[in-house]
């Protein structure tokens, strides 16, 4: 194994380790997102049973973006927590005068957050299929491109998380729960775009996310797939994760300027 | 041959100077030691070694590697250890070796735990929990960590702080014979005195972040008039009494 790619597996062999001794932390993982199927689950079954052919379209498309939510949070949250197991365990310093580069710790940040919301995810998607036979793979091949999106977007806003703690230490820390749903109300994850504001409309457009939700919509409804929502969603993909990692490179460098790299967990 | 080469080193951190302007060397195989009272910049001055830290001016040069350029070659061939930074608890030790035998890409990296479990008497402690550790075991295993790479520079923050006296003999005695065995270079941060005098070959003496001495543990006692490093150390802390002219 290139030495690159020994370091990467080292940090996730760290975290892999955890898990195995830790069931709250395994349970914590799916406990959510389950919780969150149930409630809205219910919610559409009772929908579809009072309004009939427009509830059950409304059930499913509130259950699409449940999930498809999950998927954002998950990997933003799974990044965010893994760099914040370091902080808690007072490992960073360890960490970080390794030969291990920045980078590479991203990246094993970043397969840790797949792995932690696949682990999240998948039991929820099949809990909605099996109590609400809602089966989020009838959408087809372009599913994994929603995925793929929502973890990018994610792991964006992970990135600035982090690089918020590394500047601002501890105290940054809550942002790593919070943030992500001050742009749930943005993203048209339960409702059209065009339910919005006209003043927002520009800012909701300016996230992947809200593309993604569109074309989940189009998909279920209509059966179509808007290639257009999903290259525009790459696209700002691409702008927001190329933000966060000079955020990132930035604050970084700032940490190891400031000291904030040694006194982190104060 | 010098393994770490410090050339005009400051750190400020905005009206405070942290470290200010020091030069030293460490020659390879040796093991040097840096001493001052707390404040005196010896953790800011190590965490520079580290590139924990950006110096606010200065070099370092580690291993004949600009820490500034080139700080990933040097630090695969350092390591480190401190009592104030812990390895996750919940992990194992033999985990915790895992994970930094692969940080450090170090090649049979199962061999390399038997054989530093064997030399640091971990066998009993090697499947539980670092969490769950005494305070004594807990620096043998901070100190297989930090040879898991069999490094060529090893910095050591306070290594004995707060072990019982049999624990801390052993620790040193067998820091000697690594040294002497792999002919690492060792920078020693310590406020045990007796410790500096049996380990280090030179002292370099902080004082509110500048050098105010340096030598071997015999030329300080010598300049001081001194018959301890204690007595040295306090004379230097608290102004008591100017080095005696050669």
């Amino acid at each position: 194994m290139k030495p690159m790619f020994r370091r990467i597996w080292g940090l996730m062999y760290r975290h892999l380790a955890l898990y195995r001794r830790s069931w709250p932390r395994l349970v914590e993982l799916s406990y959510w997102p389950i919780l969150q199927m149930c409630i809205w689950g219910f919610t559409a079954r009772f929908l579809a049973a009072r309004m009939g052919s427009p509830g059950l379209m409304a059930g499913a498309t509130l259950l699409g973006g449940v999930l498809l939510w999950e998927v954002t949070l998950r990997s933003q949250m799974g990044m965010s927590l893994s760099f914040l197991e370091e902080i808690w365990s007072r490992n960073l310093g360890h960490i970080f005068v390794s030969p291990l580069r920045p980078f590479e710790m991203v990246a094993a940040l970043i397969s840790m957050s797949i792995i932690r919301m696949l682990l999240g995810v998948m039991p929820a998607i099949l809990l909605a299929w099996a109590l609400y036979a809602f089966n989020l793979f009838t959408v087809g091949p372009v599913l994994i491109l929603f995925f793929v999106n929502l973890m990018i977007m994610g792991w964006a806003v992970a990135l600035g998380v982090v690089s918020l703690v590394l500047r601002h230490g501890a105290g940054a820390e809550p942002l790593a729960w919070g943030v992500l749903f001050g742009l749930a109300p943005f993203s048209a994850v339960f409702y059209p775009v065009s339910v919005l504001p006209s003043f927002i409309q520009p800012f909701s457009y300016a996230l992947p996310t809200t593309h993604v939700f569109e074309g989940m919509r189009a998909a279920l409804l209509q059966g179509v797939i808007r290639w257009d929502h999903l290259a525009a969603a790459f696209g700002l993909n691409l702008i927001w994760l190329a933000c966060a990692a000079l955020l990132f490179t930035r604050q970084f460098h700032a940490a190891r300027v400031s000291g904030a790299l040694i006194s982190i967990g104060e | 041959m010098n393994a770490i080469k410090v050339e005009n080193l400051t750190k400020r951190y905005g009206e405070v100077l942290a470290v200010d302007d020091i030069s030293f060397v460490a020659p390879t195989g040796a093991t040097v030691g840096l001493l001052g009272g707390n404040g005196a910049g010896k953790t800011t001055t190590i965490a520079m070694l580290l590139a924990l830290l950006v110096p606010t001016a200065g070099r370092i040069n580690v291993l004949g590697h600009d820490m500034a350029k080139d700080r990933f070659a040097a630090l695969a061939r350092m390591n480190f250890s401190s009592p104030y930074v812990a390895l996750p608890a919940r992990l194992t030790v033999r985990e915790n070796m895992r994970v930094y035998g692969h940080l450090y890409d170090v090649p049979r990296v199962e061999q390399r735990i038997a054989a530093l479990s064997r030399e640091l008497d971990l066998g009993a402690i090697l499947d539980r929990p670092a969490g769950q550790l005494s305070a004594g075991q807990k620096t043998r295993v901070a100190l297989a960590k930090a040879l898991i790479n069999r490094p060529e520079v090893l910095l050591l923050d306070e290594p004995t702080a707060s072990l019982d006296p049999d624990t801390g003999d052993l620790v040193r005695t067998w820091l000697e014979q690594y040294r002497a065995e792999s002919g690492c270079t060792i920078l020693l941060a310590s406020h045990n005195m007796a410790e500096v005098e049996r380990l280090c070959s030179h002292v370099v003496m902080l004082k509110k972040g500048r050098v105010v001495d340096r030598g071997s543990p015999d030329e300080l006692l010598e300049r001081y008039g001194r018959h301890d490093m204690e007595d040295v150390f306090l004379d230097i802390a608290r102004d008591r009494r100017q080095a005696v002219p050669a």
